[in-house]
């Protein structure tokens, strides 16, 4: 880095004036969600006397205690199976070098350009045969096929640069390839999988689409649709859906302050591949 | 274990299994079917439809409705791949440089892009409202004149969309872009400024190059996010004013879930995805040539 240069103080606080110019939006959203709906000035003034009556009520009215439950039930579950699932692809996928190998990566590859839209609607129809329509299931069956072909390239970049003497001893020494995979590649693994379980439980816990179709009209919502049910009920009362806006993206915002660094060197890291 | 010694060292294929399977099921069954519906008249509930051939697509050339989403989807997606970008790379040059809130910075301007993209765009909602905080700050600052419904208004809400896309993933460029950058030796550049070169020059000729792959991957990502969006779209205006801002997907929605035409709704995600294969491969294919042409 070079030295500290009056240029350079001026470049800070455009940077940093872009910064604020970034949080205004959060700045009016808090600053809305504590304020008592007798106040009608505006939305730019500090808020008088701040309240936390907004929150306690779009809590209750809200249901959100219950969708943030079925968010997490949701989240957890499809990350771990596809977690799992697509390590354990991307094992073979990597290392054999096949035909059959190499059509299968790229069959998988495809699901990266299918938009959702395609396989969502008629898949629709499987879920309410099999009973699964309204229920967390659904959405965790959905997303444990749906996220496959990401975290499968993720996983098979990240494996096809590592050397596989460590495997190849393994094995000589005796382990099962399943055992070579658990103890000696699944460590290995693991700055990829922190990078794919970051980039999946963000993909997973921010979508509405899916959630909309199979848990329209049951009373088990993720946040998303908790959240899009409840502006189209409060409508006009902005304070209150401004409050169950905070709520939904409290849990989000703690997470990522908690863990920004590894979150995005991941978001950068694993996407470059 | 002496079957295990002679064990060729390659992982059987039932490895993959599972998530073939999963995959299979989720993906690519319901996409085969879904190509085989846009060839029908269902409309998702009743066992009885008929097969239609191409009527579908062909009532599709005379449903101006669909014509407009399909300029507006192309439209948005253009747009936030260029503006996005071009604000992500900025931002990246800015916190890639010696000021002391770069690491704050960093985190602070990436935050937007881990918020649910709903709630975004319902707190964006409010701020791009008649009484709404961007209007009451235009009017703070002098600029009453600049006043506008900028979601109610037919021209301007297409372009409010795109700029909180650009406001909420702004950061995600900036961090891709800021990792190519971070593999750009300093001493390249300390030695092309001593040859007289200044920033603009260093940056065309040093810097630029060596970002192709992160150009690749934020490109890549931004123009098919915003052929497929929807969420924002649902949440800030639900395809209005009128069809002001419908784009493929929530036609789709509406088509499907609100008319009852299955059929119709899927023939334009066969759409949909025509035009995300044909982009994102041109894309592939031109950024793949560049790449090479600068390594």
């Amino acid at each position: 880095m070079n030295r500290y240069r009056p240029r350079t103080l001026a470049l800070e606080l455009v940077m940093i004036g872009t910064a604020l110019f970034v949080g205004f939006p959060v700045y009016v959203l808090v600053n809305l969600a504590v304020r008592p709906a007798s106040d009608t000035s505006s939305p730019l003034s500090p808020t008088a006397s701040p309240t936390l009556h907004n929150f306690t009520q779009a809590w209750q009215q809200g249901a959100l205690g219950g969708a943030l439950a079925n968010s997490v039930l949701v989240t957890a579950c499809s990350v771990a199976i596809v977690l799992a699932v697509s390590s354990l692809a991307a094992y073979p996928l990597a290392r054999v070098a096949s035909r059959w190998s190499r059509g299968t990566y790229l069959l998988v590859l495809l699901g990266l350009v299918l938009p959702f839209q395609l396989a969502s609607l008629p898949l629709y129809q499987t879920m309410r045969d099999l009973g699964l329509l309204g229920t967390p299931w659904a959405l965790v069956l959905f997303y444990s096929g749906l996220q496959v072909p990401f975290t499968v390239f993720l996983y098979v970049g990240f494996l096809r640069a590592l050397p596989r003497d460590f495997e190849d001893a393994a094995l000589i020494d005796g382990c099962t390839p399943l055992q070579g995979f658990r103890y000696v590649v699944l460590p290995m693994l693991k700055p990829i999988t922190v990078t794919a379980l970051v980039l999946n439980a963000v993909a997973v816990w921010n979508d509405f689409f899916t959630p909309l179709l199979y848990l329209s009209g049951s009373a088990q919502q993720t946040m998303p649709v908790a959240i899009a049910g409840f502006v189209g009920q409060y409508v006009t009362d902005w304070n209150l859906i401004f409050a169950a806006l905070v709520i939904s993206i409290l849990p989000v915002l703690i997470v990522y302050f908690l863990l920004q660094r590894s979150i995005i060197n991941g978001f950068a890291g694993g996407l470059r591949g | 274990m002496a079957k295990a010694r002679r064990a060729h060292n390659t992982p059987p294929w039932w490895f993959a299994l599972p998530a073939l399977l999963l995959f299979a099921f989720v993906v690519l069954v319901p996409s085969v079917r879904g190509v085989y519906y846009a060839f029908t008249d269902w409309d998702g509930l009743d066992p009885h439809f008929s097969f239609v051939g191409l009527g579908n697509f062909a009532d599709m050339f005379n449903d101006a409705d669909a014509m407009q989403a399909i300029w507006h989807t192309l439209l948005i997606a253009v747009s936030i791949t260029v503006i996005q970008n071009a604000v992500g790379l900025l931002l990246a040059l800015g916190v890639n440089t010696a000021i002391k809130s770069r690491n704050l910075l960093r985190v602070f301007l990436f935050a937007p892009a881990v918020i649910t993209p709903i709630v975004t765009a319902y707190l964006w909602r409010n701020l791009l409202g008649p009484d709404g905080a961007v209007n009451t700050l235009l009017g703070a600052v002098g600029l009453d004149g600049r006043q506008q419904d900028w979601l109610g208004s037919p021209s301007l809400a297409l372009w409010a969309v795109v700029g909180v896309i650009v406001w909420q993933f702004a950061g995600y460029s900036m961090v891709i872009f800021l990792a190519g950058l971070q593999s750009v030796p300093q001493e390249i550049h300390e030695a092309a400024a001593l040859d007289g070169a200044g920033p603009v020059r260093r940056f065309w000729s040093v810097t630029r190059p060596l970002l192709a792959p992160a150009f690749t991957i934020n490109l890549m990502l931004s123009i098919i996010g915003g052929i497929k969006l929807f969420d924002q779209v649902y949440a800030l205006t639900g395809g209005g004013p009128g069809h002001a801002t419908d784009t493929l997907s929530t036609l789709i929605y509406k088509d499907a879930f609100t008319l009852g035409e299955f059929g119709y709704s899927i023939a334009l995600a066969v759409v949909l995805t025509i035009i995300v294969a044909v982009v994102s491969t041109g894309q592939y294919l031109a950024l793949a040539r560049n790449e090479r042409a600068v390594s």
